[in-house]
């Protein structure tokens, strides 16, 4: 009787056990597989494609992946503009594309298109403020991204066109190949120099950016 | 008080094993989704419902006579394993995949991992509660001969 009890009480503490080192190896091995592709592999977090803000020679990337019709990336928006006019000249964002959502494909394609028009940012920043009107959730009007988009001078059927560049549909399947690669399912996902953001929240990218700004300059 | 605990050995090592099984496949499970980050699917999720008392169950059924431990855990290793046997046939195509109750979210074919060639998150189910079903089953038969 005693001998069982004994015998269930281990088992409960080396399963536990067992899990607990098994947890832990597999973060820390993650952690490693991604600071190995961005060491071998920097186009992963920084292909030559993706749009960059910031300057020229800040050596701290932040990647964003971001979904236009995600909500949670309209909230960080403005606060992702504030870290980086904080640390200028020290931190450049890196757009990636994550289209989880039904109508992001289009979304994004608009938003590429609009860059033949030197206009991404502002574009980015209007699909933002307009999303709950044509991402509503129940009732969705996707063709409105080109009522909003005139509001900023868009040439809406030079963009329509540009839309169809089979180099756009291209790299919207390298995003979504590189998305499985870094094990991003949810939007928005940071890395910073290819370090991924562990617990999530501003603070914490804040934490993280610091920690590459000091090791960078 | 003997009296109602396990009346031989050969039972208790039964439990025991039931209950072995199941915290394995429960902290598996929690490993896949908590440590990996792969996002349980409808199915995975009624599969849980099954498995994860039965940790308690058969916890409690180590101290408790072999017939009640059966009589508890039984249904549940039941109607699990009847729903790893679906999402099976699901993910092997056998049913098509709009006949099953994932229309959003995380679609219960969507392979995560695949050992071997045919070792995945579902056929890992499918043995868990298939041996557990197996075990019980010995179990309420060598109760029986006992009597």
């Amino acid at each position: 009787m005693k001998n069982r009890k004994l015998l269930v009480i281990l088992s409960g503490f080396v399963l536990i056990g067992l899990f607990a080192f098994a947890a832990k190896s597999y973060k820390s091995y993650e952690s490693s597989r991604l600071g190995f592709l961005s060491q071998s592999d920097s186009s992963v977090f920084v292909p030559d494609y993706a749009p960059q803000f910031g300057d020229e020679e800040a050596k701290v990337y932040l990647t964003e992946f971001l979904d236009p019709e995600c909500e949670s990336c309209r909230n960080f928006y403005p606060r992702i503009k504030s870290l980086l006019k904080k640390y200028k000249g020290k931190v450049k964002l890196v757009v990636r594309y994550a289209p989880f959502h039904r109508n992001s494909k289009h979304a994004i394609k608009a938003l590429e298109a609009t860059r033949k028009q030197g206009k991404y940012w502002e574009a980015l920043e209007l699909l933002f403020k307009y999303q709950p009107k044509w991402a509503s959730h129940h009732h969705p009007q996707p063709e409105l991204i080109f009522v909003y988009l005139k509001e900023i001078g868009i040439d809406i059927e030079k963009l329509k066109v540009d839309m169809k560049d089979p180099k756009i549909a291209k790299m919207i399947e390298q995003e979504v190949s590189d998305l499985k690669l870094l094990k991003v399912r949810g939007t928005p996902a940071f890395f910073v120099n290819g370090k991924p953001l562990e617990k999530f929240g501003i603070t914490y990218l804040e934490e993280l950016i610091q920690k590459e700004i000091k090791k960078s300059y | 008080m003997q009296s109602k605990t396990i009346e031989n050995s050969k039972s208790w090592n039964l439990v025991f094993c039931c209950w072995m099984i199941a915290s394995i496949s429960t902290l598996g499970s929690l490993f896949f989704s908590e440590v990996m980050e792969f996002p349980p699917c409808v199915l995975c999720w009624y599969q849980r419902i099954a498995m994860y008392p039965l940790v308690l169950l058969f916890l409690v059924g180590t101290f408790q006579s072999a017939k009640s431990t059966f009589a508890f855990t039984f249904p549940l290793a039941l109607t699990g394993w009847v729903i790893a046997l679906y999402h099976n046939l699901l993910h092997y195509e056998i049913v098509p995949e709009s006949a099953s109750p994932c229309l959003e979210g995380v679609s219960c074919s969507t392979v995560y991992i695949d050992w071997f060639g045919f070792i995945t998150i579902p056929a890992l189910s499918f043995l868990s509660f298939s041996l557990l079903l197996g075990i019980l089953l010995i179990l309420k038969r060598n109760n029986y001969y006992e009597k």
